[in-house]
């Protein structure tokens, strides 16, 4: 009877070596885990450490209001001008994209037949992985010339007669010049070897696989049911992919977007090569100026400092980490309206 | 084929003896009565149903190879409930997505023969399938309800369909609901996404939305076969009421039901095959085939 109790507790016992192993494997896991978050808040802390060693140094005020940035030559250090060559090719860039790649989302999920789907979509991830540093080339040497050979671009879109009435006062820049007409009138230059227009185009195209990637699966992952419910109430093809299917595919859209504008904001290389390094404050009111004139972003500054002499001292090579926690800022910033955004918009579908 | 169409005359003639309900309508002014059915049917139906809506002739449907629809020719009367009861794979659904061309969304599918709605062949060159939908309109087997608020899921056939300029949209979604037997539950709370309703309000609501745009068929899908019971008699007494102003044709695995509410119903067997079509008390209590018979007592299927 004891013999038998004591078969029996064994083959219940915990096998000592099977649960050693799977021990391991849990802290394996969990080490995999806290790994990647020691290194985020590694990058954080890094950041913040030089950048606030640049702000005892340069005052964040002078920081974040200054209007010139000209770290080598004038020592000062206004991050507005990067701020404003960041947003603008951000803009610019979404302006293509964000239509073009819902568009072709919308092309490809409701659209295209199987056949057209299985070459186009492969062609699409391929527009993905072309290295940015071509797409700067792309700009420089095909983009820029096309666009300045085709437009008659430095026509006066307003005769310089007509005076622009409404001159914000609050606009100390331009208020001096209220009577210097040409100033006031919509000219678009002829374009910069490096300017906006092409480095905001060619970033555009950079990010219209994201979307158009992203958003179509959110697209297809819309159930056939409300489909069929759109088309039995008498929908026609466009109207069930963009009165239902677009809007039950909300939150999907927005990541996307999201996703795209953080790369075009953190995108480097390409617009280092076609914007050029010559930070510059906004034109107003001549807003199309700002296209066609060289500027400079923040990562381009960034790189510029990475890629001086300098680097390793001095508040020049500290403003690269100021930097970054600003680019930090934005797209942290970014990330948290969009999944305000998408819990809004957030659906079950049934 | 010859055997689906005896099957089918048969049944129409025995709707002769059956029928009680009275009807004023004359079928010599139809033009679909000089089909070899119709004739024989049409001295019944003078005194039985309604003017036909829909009608089908020798219809065939492939998905592929696979038929589903084997040479199917039954004529649908106006304002009734007429069920489809077979067991799964018998093509009941497949008839049910031709009459409004949902079969179009299928690629594989081909359909042969005619297939009328008011006289006119939907499968005709010329015939826009959307145009077709906004007089045909459906209820589906699962409640699919638009990821939007109540109201917009009512007002969006009026708006797609660009007649939301035309109506009083607030009044038409209101009686819509009411008619649907929703207004009560969902009168406070139309901004709500129609998500956070129950299964049983969800197809309260698709029903709602099929009839906002005033159709003249709507299409059942076995509406209430993913409900509870007490959601499902609410969906049958309301598709009773529904057939006083429109012609329900509805799809259903559960007999009990189709006896519950139709007014006729018509029996598919395995391979597409209409077997018995005609007034639902005669096809419960006096079926003539066989096969249908051992069917409905639970014999076969």
């Amino acid at each position: 009877m004891s013999n038998e109790s004591q078969s029996v507790s064994d083959s219940l016992q915990r096998n000592q070596f099977v649960a050693r192993k799977e021990r391991l494997y849990a802290w394996l896991i969990a080490g995999s885990a806290v790994l990647t978050i020691l290194v985020t808040v590694g990058i954080v802390l890094a950041l913040s450490v030089n950048a606030l060693t640049f702000w005892r140094e340069i005052s964040p005020i002078a920081f974040f209001t200054g209007t010139n940035w000209s770290p080598k030559i004038a020592g000062e250090y206004g991050v507005l001008p990067l701020v404003s060559g960041t947003l603008l090719v951000t803009v610019c860039s979404a302006l293509i994209a964000l239509p073009v790649g819902l568009a072709a989302a919308i092309y490809l999920s409701e659209y295209a037949s199987e056949r057209v789907r299985s070459i186009l979509k492969p062609a699409l991830e391929v527009l993905a992985g072309v290295p940015t540093v071509i797409y700067g080339y792309m700009a420089l040497v095909y983009v820029t010339p096309l666009i300045d050979g085709f437009l008659p671009i430095d026509a006066t879109v307003i005769p310089s007669r007509i005076q622009i009435l409404a001159i914000p006062d609050w606009l100390p820049a331009i208020s001096g010049f209220v009577l210097a007409l040409p100033e006031f009138t919509l000219v678009v230059p002829s374009l910069r070897t490096f300017n906006a227009l092409s480095a905001s185009i060619v970033v555009g195209i950079m990010i219209i696989p994201m979307v158009s990637s992203i958003s179509e699966d959110a697209l297809s992952a819309v159930p056939d049911s409300l489909r069929e419910a759109a088309y039995g109430l008498g929908s026609t093809k466009f109207d069930v992919s963009t009165k239902v299917v677009v809007p039950s595919a909300t939150s999907g859209i927005v990541a996307s977007y999201v996703l795209a504008l953080s790369r075009a904001i953190g995108e480097t290389m390409a617009v280092t090569m076609a914007m050029g390094m010559s930070p510059q404050m906004p034109y107003f009111p001549n807003v199309l100026k700002n296209l066609a004139e060289s500027s400079q972003t923040i990562t381009a500054a960034m790189v510029q400092i990475a890629g001086a002499d300098s680097l390793g001292t001095g508040p020049t090579f500290e403003a690269m980490f100021a930097l970054g926690m600003t680019l930090f800022a934005i797209t942290l910033t970014m990330n948290v309206l969009a999944e305000l955004v998408r819990r809004r918009f957030r659906e079950a579908y049934e | 084929m010859s055997n689906n169409e005896i099957a089918t005359d048969d049944g129409i003639d025995g709707a002769t003896t059956t029928d009680t309900a009275s009807n004023t309508l004359d079928p010599s002014g139809d033009p679909l009565v000089d089909h070899d059915i119709s004739v024989e049917g049409s001295d019944s139906r003078s005194a039985s149903s309604g003017k036909t809506v829909i009608e089908s002739r020798n219809l065939d449907v492939y998905y592929d190879d696979l038929q589903a629809i084997d040479d199917v020719s039954m004529a649908i009367p106006a304002r009734q409930v007429t069920a489809m009861i077979g067991p799964s794979g018998c093509g009941k659904s497949t008839f049910l997505r031709c009459i409004n061309r949902m079969n179009d969304l299928v690629d594989s599918a081909r359909v042969e023969g005619e297939l009328r709605f008011d006289g006119q062949d939907v499968y005709e060159q010329d015939i826009d399938p959307v145009a077709l939908r906004r007089r045909i309109g459906m209820v589906f087997q699962h409640p699919n309800p638009f990821p939007k608020s109540i109201y917009d899921n009512v007002a969006y056939g009026l708006r797609v369909q660009g007649r939301d300029g035309e109506v009083d949209l607030d009044q038409q979604v209101e009686e819509s609901l009411r008619r649907a037997a929703l207004w009560d539950e969902v009168k406070d709370q139309l901004d709500k996404s129609a998500l956070d309703l129950s299964g049983g309000q969800q197809q309260r609501l698709c029903i709602a939305r099929a009839i906002a745009v005033d159709p003249d068929v709507i299409l059942m899908d076995e509406p209430a076969s993913a409900l509870d019971p007490i959601a499902t008699s609410k969906i049958e007494d309301l598709i009773e009421e529904l057939a006083e102003e429109f012609t329900v044709v509805i799809v259903t695995h559960n007999m009990q039901q189709a006896a519950r509410i139709s007014d006729r119903t018509a029996v598919f067997l395995t391979g597409g095959e209409l077997v018995e079509y005609d007034d639902t008390g005669t096809i419960f209590e006096n079926p003539e085939h066989q096969r249908v018979e051992d069917y409905i007592t639970g014999k076969f299927g």
